[in-house]
């Protein structure tokens, strides 16, 4: 084995060993997934006991059609709601007074209630009565069948979208905008995270071993250039491990999560909302998200997975070199601010052309900024989802590595002079003399 | 024959000169101290051997060839500013540090156990280093610097930072290590263990090489005719100044008591230990008589002092 394996293997054999790889490894998709799975399960428990509701129709046309809900039990109730006492105020959830003609302007729908009521029953009854009151205006006009008629006239409108394949104009596929706007967010968050995650990783290894001193009788031993590079990859190599770990165990997760509140057979899903749709129109939102699981199925994940995977190394290659230069120059984490800033800044920046682009992935700005190295990595990703032209992608990702190679040229030149400097405060006018060096 | 040779190293650094013309000459199985004031450019010159830096103009030849990248793997070195992975189990980076100076992974394990053994810390290798004493620590960097049993060693300023029994115990390996034949270079300030275990010297100061030389002959040369002699007090001797004038010295310093009189003297040129000695014998009721030869403290303290007043 020669060094740079000897190194490599090192720092990526003390970090996956650590405790805190270990925790974090196994932790984060834990509580991602709980993070997902949480509402959906407190979904289908529906909050316990039924509320008991007593109404008082002043017209007695609407109490009788009320329809009681699994959370709501609409009682009627004889006595105007002035005239309630004190002690009977307990006895129900909350009143609901119904007076007046609720087709014109004279009716008038009033809650009294101890204790504030939900939202959920102001909505709920608010519809029924809607429904109602429609119902009766519809009536009132005389006409025959005029109900059936109007329901036929609201008729629903949805946009799906199409995308032609450039090879083969016979195909065709099915997509999905907000799915693919999705996609491209967490991608560049992501691949934002790393950066930052596994780039002060490496500056924090390339302190350390300059305040432990070790780094001299290392580099009597290796050249400097491979300490760098045995580092960078290194932590790469656990970066790339963790996202492994983390789509293997997200995916096993919510498989098993998914399985024990009964939607892990895609299939039977799909039939039982198809059954449910005939039945309840509630049902329609789940049947979205159905269909939006079949296009999830329509996404080139082959395709977005090798170039995340690429753009991610591109990326972190290209500002791990960075950190590990500061890094170099520095004594201790403390004086890391001043040369980290303008690190971070392109990177923040990056982010926010990410987010912005999502929403339009075609605008100049998020086009040209998918060129620019030190923004690509990020912006790329929030376009990858919409289908990237191959040579947009072969340009963006040429440029990033032959930045690459030039940053990391200049960077191990910093980190060679860096490291061996003990106790001095380094400036920007220091790193250019280092530049100048001859190696 | 010489192991290992500089030749007309220079060293700049942007604002000052760190070496100019250094050539020294470290024969096979000797001790070399390299010798010079805080500054004058001992770290430079040894990273540069070490290939830690690379010299503007010059050579360095090692066992007979232009040295290479890979001579590095005969080269133990220990650093001024010592340190070793605080978090890392101690077995783990000395097999780690040994494999970077070519060892396979089963060698190192074996010349470890040897070294665990000879320094009795068997117990401390799961540990992590910033478990264990500071005593401790000093023993474990001694043996990375020497595990993969190089042929040429470096101990930049070895006793310095090391209690009172563990320089004793280096300075032991060191000797044993000479025995076996290595050949060893350091830096010191500690001119007593210069004295003591160095063959030969190199003093540098202000980055050129002033001196070198075996240590003996280099105490020689700085001799300054200088005695110490102790005689019995003469019965009749109450004017020392008449019993001690002499053609072949000048008295020095006189100190007298009802017993002795302690007195040094300075020979005049050309003349030697005998005539002086023979007088002396004549005269007194001789107990000691000494030639003074200057100590590598003394010479090094002159040397530096001379060129830093010349300039």
């Amino acid at each position: 084995m020669n060094n740079l394996g000897i190194i490599i293997a090192r720092e990526y054999g003390t970090r996956v060993r650590k405790k805190s790889f270990l925790i974090l490894t196994f932790l984060t998709p834990l509580l991602m997934v709980a993070l997902i799975m949480l509402p959906m399960m407190l979904s289908t428990i529906k909050g316990g006991d039924s509320k008991d509701i007593a109404v008082y129709d002043e017209s007695g046309q609407y109490v009788s059609r009320l329809q009681s809900t699994q959370q709501f039990v609409f009682i009627p109730y004889e006595k105007p709601i002035s005239q309630i006492s004190a002690e009977e105020k307990d006895d129900y959830s909350a009143f609901l007074s119904i007076s007046g003609n609720l087709c014109d302007s004279s009716g008038q729908v009033s809650f009294y209630s101890l204790k504030q009521i939900s939202m959920d029953l102001k909505y709920e009854v608010e519809s029924q009565l809607e429904a109602m009151a429609s119902e009766d205006k519809i009536a009132s006009y005389n006409i025959p069948e005029l109900a059936q008629i109007l329901q036929e006239v609201k008729p629903s409108v949805r946009a799906e979208s199409v995308l032609w394949s450039e090879k083969d104009s016979q195909s065709e596929q099915k997509t999905s905008s907000e799915i693919s706007m999705i996609i491209g967010m967490v991608a560049t968050l992501l691949i934002y995270m790393f950066i930052f995650i596994y780039g002060s990783m490496v500056m924090n290894g390339v302190v350390e071993e300059k305040s432990n001193r070790i780094v001299e009788i290392i580099v009597s031993s290796v050249k400097p250039f491979q300490l760098m590079m045995g580092k960078i990859v290194g932590i790469a190599l656990v970066g790339l491990t963790q996202v492994a770990l983390w789509v293997i165990l997200v995916s096993v997760l919510s498989g098993v999560l998914g399985a024990s509140i009964g939607l892990s057979d895609p299939t039977a899903i799909l039939e039982s909302q198809t059954a449910m749709m005939a039945t309840s129109p509630a049902a329609n939102m789940d049947s979205e998200m159905m269909a939006g699981l079949q296009l999830l199925q329509s996404f080139n994940w082959g395709q977005i997975i090798l170039w995340f995977v690429l753009f991610f190394l591109g990326g972190y290659l290209l500002y791990a070199s960075i950190f590990a230069a500061i890094g170099g120059a520095i004594d201790n984490n403390d004086d890391a601010q001043q040369f980290t800033l303008p690190v971070t800044i392109p990177v923040i920046f990056a982010l926010y052309i990410g987010i912005y682009g999502a929403m339009n992935p075609d605008g100049p700005m998020v086009l040209w900024c998918s060129f620019i190295p030190f923004f690509s990595p990020i912006v790329m990703m929030v376009r990858l989802p919409f289908g990237v032209p191959g040579w947009q992608l072969a340009l963006s990702f040429g440029l990033l590595v032959l930045t690459f190679l030039l940053i990391v040229k200049i960077a191990a030149k910093i980190y060679r002079t860096g490291i061996l400097m003990y106790g001095k405060k380094v400036t920007y006018k220091d790193l250019w003399k280092w530049l100048k060096y001859k190696s | 024959m010489s192991f290992l040779e500089t030749q007309n190293i220079v060293k700049n650094y942007s604002n000052h000169r760190a070496l100019e013309n250094v050539s020294i000459q470290v024969n096979e199985g000797k001790i070399y101290g390299l010798l010079g004031p805080n500054g004058a450019g001992k770290s430079t010159l040894i990273r540069i051997i070490n290939r830690i830096s690379v010299a503007d103009s010059g050579k360095v030849i090692f066992d007979g060839h232009e040295m290479r990248d890979d001579d590095v793997r005969n080269i133990g070195y220990l650093p001024e500013e010592r340190g070793l992975y605080k978090k890392m189990k101690v077995a783990e980076q000395a097999i780690y540090l040994a494999q970077l100076r070519g060892l396979s992974k089963q060698d190192a394990r074996k010349r470890l156990a040897y070294w665990f053994d000879k320094f009795d810390i068997c117990a401390w290798a799961d540990k992590k280093l910033e478990e264990l004493s500071k005593g401790m620590q000093q023993k474990v960097q001694f043996i990375i610097t020497v595990m993969h049993q190089p042929r040429f060693l470096i101990f930049d300023e070895p006793f310095s930072g090391f209690d009172p029994v563990n320089a004793q115990l280096i300075r032991n390996e060191i000797m044993e290590l000479k025995k076996q034949g290595s050949t060893i270079m350091f830096s010191t300030h500690n001119m007593a263990s210069v004295e003591e275990i160095c063959d030969e010297i190199g003093l540098i100061n202000q980055s050129k090489l002033v001196l070198q030389g075996k240590v003996d002959e280099i105490r020689e040369s700085h001799r300054q005719g200088l005695y110490q002699v102790k005689v019995r007090r003469p019965i009749s001797g109450e004017n020392h100044q008449a019993l001690l004038a002499s053609q072949f010295y000048q008295l020095e310093n006189f100190h007298e008591n009802d017993l002795y009189w302690n007195f040094s003297l300075k020979k005049n040129a050309d003349c030697d230990n005998v005539s002086i000695f023979s007088e002396l014998s004549q005269k007194f009721d001789l107990i000691s008589f000494e030639e003074s030869i200057p100590n590598m403290n003394d010479i090094f303290i002159q040397t530096v002092q001379k060129l830093n007043t010349h300039e």
